[in-house]
């Protein structure tokens, strides 16, 4: 139904391009700022993307209700890039080319973003990204709401070094780039803090790997060797269902060895029984459970939107939240809606998060965000255990990787430049 | 110091009861006020006590039940009624009201919290009357290494009749020791009872004393550990043959539906994932009419959840027959794009209808938990669907060599003009036969449903494994798949420990694909005219 909608929208916007040309006059009053909204409504992501869709919408509605932008309505133009990549690209030249977005909202696998960024840095425009990604990128055209590693993971793993105890480390992930991109930057890390080589197994599973009976078991045996055992979790999306069934069933409790998750929130759990699950860890930048006003005020509205009072909120909503906002500031600020503007103007934009604080966009094109880690509960919420004590700036490279600890990312003039070295103090490239 | 304060509340007078009683119940209250720092040391005070009466507070703080009231901060064990609590005493366990949800606020624990509670639990609840809540105790011990656990568990050995529950005592208490400053001559003693225990918990522990700074037990911990090693690589043997089992019977389940509509019919059926995925989707909807109607009777969901599955997903595999592959007989090519076609649109009117997120299937009580044969671990879930993957092996095989059915498909797919001529009608059979093939395909739903996430993208990630199976065995040979499936879980199972998972299953394509190369027709291959048809 979703797509046969955008069908009509885009063949409407056609139409309202054409007329626009031919009486331009007349049409002037309602002249609309269009937004691309760019997630997967089928195939295998749609569990995740379809979520972030309705939010987008909502999030237009509301700035609408408010009186819109620039003294203009906003228009959403919803695409399916069906969670095939090249597709990501091809809907992304549509949205800026055929519909003329001023900006995208959109993608949430690496390759789904590696996928389109040619297209936004080829026809200039603008791509806010909301879901927790790898790092090892900054690209003049894209605004990266999500965590980046050291917003996640690195304060995840201290937690557990410090509040738990562990000493020894099950890295699990899903076979793709953001898995082994993280599990090299965080293997890196504990070996910089003192682990042993042996005190790492680092596990890769495909798609969808159902079965984890060896694997379970695997750690159960890693985890008997009289150190304090704990499982840092990249497992993409449906995996993750059965692989905590597993550990459920098998008996391995939170307390003995805790895992601890990057890529399950409250969507995640929605299809689970959570109750041997509780004490598991997931560190995020937001949980639904936080009790602060504005976020009560945000899951009401999303209540109210999607019409039904049991559907939850999560981390990347929360993304694409603060992602909107700052855009909307930063067009405000500049007055336009022109993308070269808006990179100038957004940076240094402050807006107010949903965890009670403020996230401001940096010049690397990465925000500030407080770091929580929370426990499974068993009606699948998290309950914040441990939170960082300030708000974390994204880091674009890695201080913990041979060849990106050098490099920096400031898009502000003079240095313009998405991976700075600072060892030859050159513009482009990867590091020593 | 267990048995010390029973007999104080025994022979003492009423005063003196009453003010232990004022004295825990403040001790109790104090755990609403503070940190995670706070509520540690007020637990581990409460352990202190030694009162037995302590324990279900604690164990609903370890649960998440214990809340305390805003406005006078006393403690309660809570229950949710309707929109708000219904609260319990958390001594006496009587009833004592209700509170609306904003009244009362949840004592907050973590996985530290979680682990003090369990050791404070382990020693207050070793002269439980209920065996397994004292072997429980006794683990608790065990895992913790409670050093000021000896005594109470040295008296508690002393009155101890059961001999299993003993003997987890006596582990419990080793490990203890192994972890206090007694002389060596109690370690060694300490360092044998745990060798016997032979498992992975003993060996964690060795490792521990092997590496630790006591260098006169090093030889006796690492003489031990590699006796624990020796029987722990025989039950991973053991373990490995149990998973591949466990593994191939998931096989057989995806795939002994498509042995029926691409072995027997020779339909090259890509929506065959699909019809596994509506088997699970009827699950979910009769898992949530029971929920809403008569919550008691969930255990017997997946009962009615079996033939409504079977239902569902033979009826639309009638209708995918009917309105589709009827009309492409003999143009493999189309049948397999079109029913491809089927599969998109049923995955995406699925999730139009119930939404694209993962539905929750829960697992009634019977197929939760697991149980240990020696070190082995088996999963109720994993077990029961072994046992019913053979099922309904046994049943199709029946109902394929022993019914006028069964004699009707094998005639019709053998010789169909034939079969015609004879008075068989062959258009009702074929759209049965292809029936019965999605049915069973459904019910596979069912059981796959309690052990993977129920979406859309159910099916997709089972078509390529039957395919597979389907393959390997042989088509068209019932036998052939069992066969086939078990083979290949078994031999997936015992690569992965080496290869790892995606690895393993790399290498085990690369073997089929050298396998078919030898025998083209798979293990069994179908014999006489047929083959050639």
């Amino acid at each position: 139904m979703t797509v046969k909608h955008t069908k009509s929208l885009s063949g409407l916007a056609l139409a309202a391009m054409l007329a626009s040309t031919a009486f331009t006059g007349v049409q002037a009053q309602e002249e609309t700022i269009k937004v691309g909204i760019l997630h997967s409504l089928s195939g295998t992501m749609a569990i995740s993307e379809t979520t972030l869709k309705d939010a987008m919408l909502m999030l237009i509605e509301e700035q609408n209700k408010k009186g819109g932008l620039l003294g203009k309505k906003l228009e959403a133009v919803v695409v399916d890039p069906a969670s095939d990549w090249p597709l990501f690209a091809e809907k992304a030249r549509e949205l800026i080319e055929v519909n003329g977005v001023s900006a995208v909202f959109g993608c949430w696998t690496s390759v789904s973003r590696k996928s389109v960024l040619p297209v936004f840095e080829e026809l200039n425009s603008l791509l806010f990204y909301p879901v927790q990604y790898e790092g090892e990128e900054s690209q003049r055209n894209v605004f990266y709401t999500g965590a980046a590693p050291n917003q996640q993971a690195i304060p995840a793993v201290d937690y557990l070094m410090n509040e738990e105890g562990v000493e020894r480390w099950v890295l699990a992930g899903t076979d793709y780039v953001y898995p082994r991109t993280t599990n090299k930057i965080l293997e890196a890390y504990l070996k910089s803090k003192g682990v042993a080589d042996e005190d790492i197994m680092i596990n890769y599973t495909p798609f969808g790997h159902s079965d984890w009976q060896t694997i379970v078991s695997d750690i159960k045996t890693f985890g008997s060797a009289g150190k304090k055992t704990a499982v840092v979790s990249t497992i993409n999306g449906d995996a993750n269902v059965p692989f905590y069934k597993e550990l459920g069933n098998a008996g391995i409790k939170a307390e003995d060895i805790p895992v601890v998750a990057f890529s399950v929130g409250e969507e995640e759990l929605a299809g689970l029984d959570t109750g041997p699950l509780v004490g598991h860890l997931a560190a995020w930048n937001y949980f639904q459970s936080i009790d602060t006003e504005v976020n009560a005020e945000f899951i009401d509205a999303w209540h109210a939107y999607i019409g039904d009072d049991t559907r939850v909120t999560n981390d990347p909503m929360e993304a694409h939240f603060i992602g909107f906002n700052m855009w909307v500031k930063a067009v405000e600020k500049a007055g336009t809606t022109d993308p070269d503007a808006v990179i100038d103007s957004i940076i240094g934009v402050t807006v107010p998060n949903l965890t009670g604080g403020y996230s401001a966009m940096m010049p690397n094109h990465h925000i500030t965000k407080p770091v929580l880690i929370g426990e499974i509960q068993d009606d699948g919420q998290f309950e914040t255990v441990w939170e960082t004590s300030g708000l974390v700036v994204g880091d674009a490279w890695s201080d913990y990787l041979e060849g990106s600890k050098d490099l920096i990312a400031d898009w502000r003039a003079p240095l313009s430049c998405g991976n700075f070295n600072t060892a030859t103090g050159k513009c482009g490239g990867s590091g020593s | 110091m267990l048995a010390l304060a029973l007999l104080c509340a025994v022979f003492a007078g009423t005063v003196q009861a009453q003010s232990a009683d004022d004295d825990l119940r403040a001790r109790l209250n104090a755990l609403a006020s503070g940190g995670f720092d706070e509520t540690q040391r007020q637990i581990d005070a409460i352990a202190a006590t030694g009162d037995p009466r302590a324990a279900p507070a604690l164990e609903a703080l370890s649960e998440g039940d214990l809340y305390f009231r805003q406005s006078d901060s006393a403690v309660f064990i809570v229950r949710t009624e309707g929109s708000g609590y219904a609260l319990q005493d958390p001594l006496t366990l009587e009833g004592v009201g209700t509170a609306g949800r904003r009244e009362v606020k949840k004592i907050r624990v973590n996985n530290r919290l979680r682990r003090v509670i369990r050791t404070a639990l382990g020693t207050l609840t070793l002269r439980a009357p209920d065996p397994a809540a004292r072997i429980e105790a006794a683990d608790a011990i065990f895992k913790a290494q409670d050093v000021d656990s000896i005594e109470p568990l040295d008296a508690a050995l002393a009155a101890e009749t059961d001999t299993d529950v003993a003997r987890h005592m006596r582990e419990a208490r080793a490990a203890a020791v192994l972890a206090s400053g007694r002389p060596t001559q109690d370690k060694l003693e300490a360092i044998a009872t745990i060798a016997a225990r032979g498992d992975r918990d003993a060996r964690s522990l060795l490792t521990g004393i092997s590496n630790g700074p006591d260098t006169a037990l090093h030889d006796a911990a690492n003489a031990a550990i590699a006796k624990v090693e020796r029987v722990q690589g025989l039950w991973d043997t053991a373990r490995n043959i149990w998973f591949g089992l466990s593994l191939g019977s998931v096989l057989l389940l995806a795939a002994i539906g498509l042995a029926i509509t691409f072995g027997v019919m020779g339909v090259i059926n890509m929506a065959h994932g699909e019809m596994v995925m509506l088997g699970a989707y009827t699950t979910f909807v009769v898992q949530s009419l029971f929920r809403t109607a008569a919550p008691e009777y969930f255990d017997y969901s997946l009962i009615v959840a079996l033939p409504a599955a079977f239902l569902v997903a033979g009826l639309v595999g009638i209708a995918i027959e009917r309105g589709i592959i009827r009309f492409l007989h003999d143009r493999p090519l189309e049948t397999l794009l079109a029913t491809w076609g089927v599969s998109l649109i049923l995955q995406q009117s699925v999730r139009t209808i119930f939404g694209p997120t993962n539905q929750e299937v829960g697992n009634p009580s019977f197929m939760s938990g697991a149980f240990e044969i020696g070190q082995l671990t088996i999963t109720y879930n994993r077990l029961w669907i072994v046992v019913f993957a053979l099922v309904v092996f046994t049943v199709l095989l029946v109902a394929m060599k022993a019914t006028r059915f069964g004699l009707y498909v094998r005639a019709v797919t053998q010789n169909r003009r034939m079969s015609a001529s004879m008075g068989i009608r062959t258009p009702l059979v074929d759209a049965l036969t292809f029936g019965l093939g999605s049915g069973i395909a459904g019910i596979a739903g069912v059981a796959l449903s309690q052990i993977d996430n129920v979406s859309p993208n159910l099916g997709q990630s089972y078509i390529i494994d039957s395919f597979m199976v389907v393959v390997f065995g042989g088509v068209g040979n019932l036998w052939g798949t069992l066969l086939g499936a078990f083979t290949l879980g078994i031999a997936n199972k015992f690569l992965e420990p080496f290869a790892g998972a995606v690895l393993a299953k790399i290498l085990v394509l690369v073997f089929i694909i050298l396998f078919i190369q030898k025998r083209p027709r798979g293990l069994f291959a179908l014999k006489g005219r047929a083959v050639d048809a």
